[in-house]
C-alpha cells in the first residue's frame, strides 16, 4: 500500500510533472519566474492549495456529482456528473477565500508572505488540471491526496529552477527578437526536455 | 461596420495577438496541437467561448458588484464550457476523449478571463463579442500554425492523410518524433515569437539589463 503511494507521489512530481509534461499554470508559470523569491513564494502555495483542493473535489464528486452517489438523500438514480466542471472550479474559489481569511487571521506572517499569489491561484489552470486528472484517472480519496501534494510539488519544482535559470539568463547577451518571452520558452523546453529522463521510473 | 468594431475584431489576430504578444493562454496552445484534429476542435471552442463568455459579461456588466465579479465571471464560463464538454461528447467522443482534461480547461484559460476582465467588464455587448472572438482568431492562427507544422513533419500526416510516405511504410520521409513530445512546442512557440519580432520589431522587450559595451582599455601604446 505505501509503496503505492510513493509510486504515484514520484510519478506525480517528476514524471507527470504538471508544467513540463503536461503544460498546466503555464501563464504565471512564465510571467511569475523572473525573480527567484516570487518564484518560491508561488510555488509553496500552489502546493499548498493543490494539496487541500484535490482531494476537496473528490469528496464532492464521490458524494455529490457521481451516479448513485445522492444514495444517502434518497436519490440513488441521480447523475449530477455534467455539473463537475462548475462545482470545481467553485470549490477550488471558494477554499482559496477560506484559506486567504484563514491565513490572514491566524498565521499571518505565512498569509504576507504569499501575499497576492493566493488570489491568483484560482485562475491557475495547473490546480483545476489537477481535479479534472483526478476524476479521469479515478483516484481514491487517499491517492487524491498524495496526488494533491506530488502534483504540486513537482510545479514548485518546475517554476523554482526557471526561476533560477532566468535570474541568470538576464546577464547574457540574447538576441534582440528572442529577448524576454522567446529565450524563457526555449529554456522551458530544455527543462522539459531535461524531465522527459525520468520517464520510466517505477517503483 | 464601424472602424472600432473592425479593430476590436482585427486587432488580437497579428497586432496584438493574445498568444505573441499578451503571453495568455499558452496551457492549451502547447498540450493540443501534437495533431490538428484536437487543434482545429480546440481552436472552434475556445473562440465560441471566448466570444460567448464576453457577450453575455457585457450584458450584465453594469449589475455586476465588482467585490464577486470574478466569480460572476467563472460561472458564466464553466456555463459556456460545459455545454461545449457535453457537445463534444455527444457528437464527437474521440476528439473528446483525445482532449481529455483540456477541454474543462478552458474555463482557466487565461485568454477567456482576460478579454473578460480587461474589455468585456467596460464595453457594449457587440463590441465585446467581436473582441473576444477576435482574440479567439488570434489564438486559432497560432494554434493552427504549430498543429500542421507539428503534424506534418511529426507523423508525415494531415488530420489522418498521409502527406509525405514514411520510410517504415517503404516511402522517403523519417519522422521527427520528437515534434509529437512536449518539448518541441516550447522550442515552437519561442522560435515562432523570434520570428514574429524580427517581423514587427516594436514588439522586442526592453532590455532590463543592458550590457555595457566593450570596455576593455586600448592597448598602451
Amino acid at each position: 500500500m505505501f509503496e503505492h503511494y510513493l509510486s504515484l507521489l514520484v510519478k506525480s512530481i517528476f514524471v507527470e510533472n504538471m508544467a513540463l509534461a503536461f503544460f498546466l499554470g503555464m501563464c504565471t508559470f512564465i510571467a511569475v519566474s523572473k525573480k527567484m523569491k516570487t518564484a518560491i513564494g508561488l510555488g509553496v502555495a500552489v502546493t499548498f492549495v493543490q494539496a487541500i483542493t484535490v482531494p476537496a473535489n473528490n469528496l464532492i464528486l464521490n458524494y455529490l456529482l457521481k451516479e448513485g452517489a445522492l444514495e444517502w438523500a434518497g436519490l440513488g438514480d441521480v447523475d449530477l456528473t455534467f455539473l463537475g466542471l462548475l462545482s470545481y472550479i467553485g470549490m477550488i474559489a471558494a477554499i482559496v477565500q477560506i484559506l486567504e481569511m484563514f491565513l490572514d487571521k491566524y498565521v499571518p506572517s505565512l498569509y504576507n508572505a504569499l501575499g497576492v499569489f493566493l488570489p491568483l491561484i484560482t485562475v491557475n489552470c495547473a490546480i483545476l488540471g489537477g481535479a479534472l486528472f483526478m476524476v479521469e484517472r479515478d483516484y481514491t480519496f487517499g491517492e487524491s491526496v498524495v496526488y494533491g501534494i506530488g502534483s504540486g510539488a513537482g510545479w514548485a519544482i518546475a517554476i523554482a529552477v526557471l526561476a533560477g535559470i532566468r535570474e541568470k539568463l538576464k546577464y547574457s547577451d540574447v538576441p534582440q527578437g528572442l529577448r524576454g518571452m522567446g529565450i524563457t520558452f526555449i529554456t522551458v523546453g530544455l527543462m522539459s526536455l531535461a524531465f522527459m529522463s525520468f520517464s520510466g521510473i517505477q517503483l | 461596420m464601424a472602424s472600432e468594431n473592425r479593430k476590436a475584431l482585427l486587432d488580437p489576430v497579428i497586432a496584438s495577438n493574445p498568444i505573441m504578444v499578451q503571453v495568455l493562454g499558452i496551457c492549451s496552445s502547447l498540450a493540443v496541437t501534437s495533431n490538428l484534429k484536437t487543434t482545429i476542435a480546440m481552436c472552434i471552442a475556445l473562440t465560441l467561448v471566448t466570444a460567448f463568455s464576453s457577450y453575455f459579461i457585457s450584458l450584465i456588466r453594469n449589475q455586476i458588484p465588482s467585490s464577486i465579479r470574478i466569480i460572476v465571471q467563472m460561472t458564466i464560463i464553466a456555463s459556456l464550457v460545459i455545454v461545449v464538454d457535453q457537445f463534444l461528447r455527444a457528437y464527437a467522443y474521440a476528439i473528446s476523449k483525445q482532449m481529455s482534461v483540456f477541454v474543462g480547461l478552458i474555463i482557466t484559460n487565461c485568454i477567456v478571463m482576460g478579454r473578460a476582465e480587461a474589455y468585456a467588464m467596460k464595453n457594449p455587448p457587440v463590441a465585446s463579442f467581436l473582441d473576444g472572438f477576435g482574440n479567439g482568431l488570434g489564438y486559432s492562427v497560432i494554434l493552427l500554425i504549430l498543429g500542421v507544422f507539428r503534424e506534418l513533419f511529426g507523423s508525415g500526416k494531415l488530420l489522418g492523410i498521409e502527406i509525405f510516405k514514411l520510410v517504415s511504410d517503404g516511402g522517403w520521409y523519417v519522422p521527427n518524433g520528437m515534434l509529437l513530445l512536449p518539448p518541441s512546442a516550447f522550442f515552437l512557440i519561442g522560435l515562432l515569437i523570434w520570428a514574429m519580432r524580427t517581423w514587427k520589431p516594436e514588439q522586442v522587450e526592453r532590455n532590463e539589463y543592458p550590457l555595457a559595451t566593450h570596455t576593455k582599455a586600448q592597448p598602451a601604446h
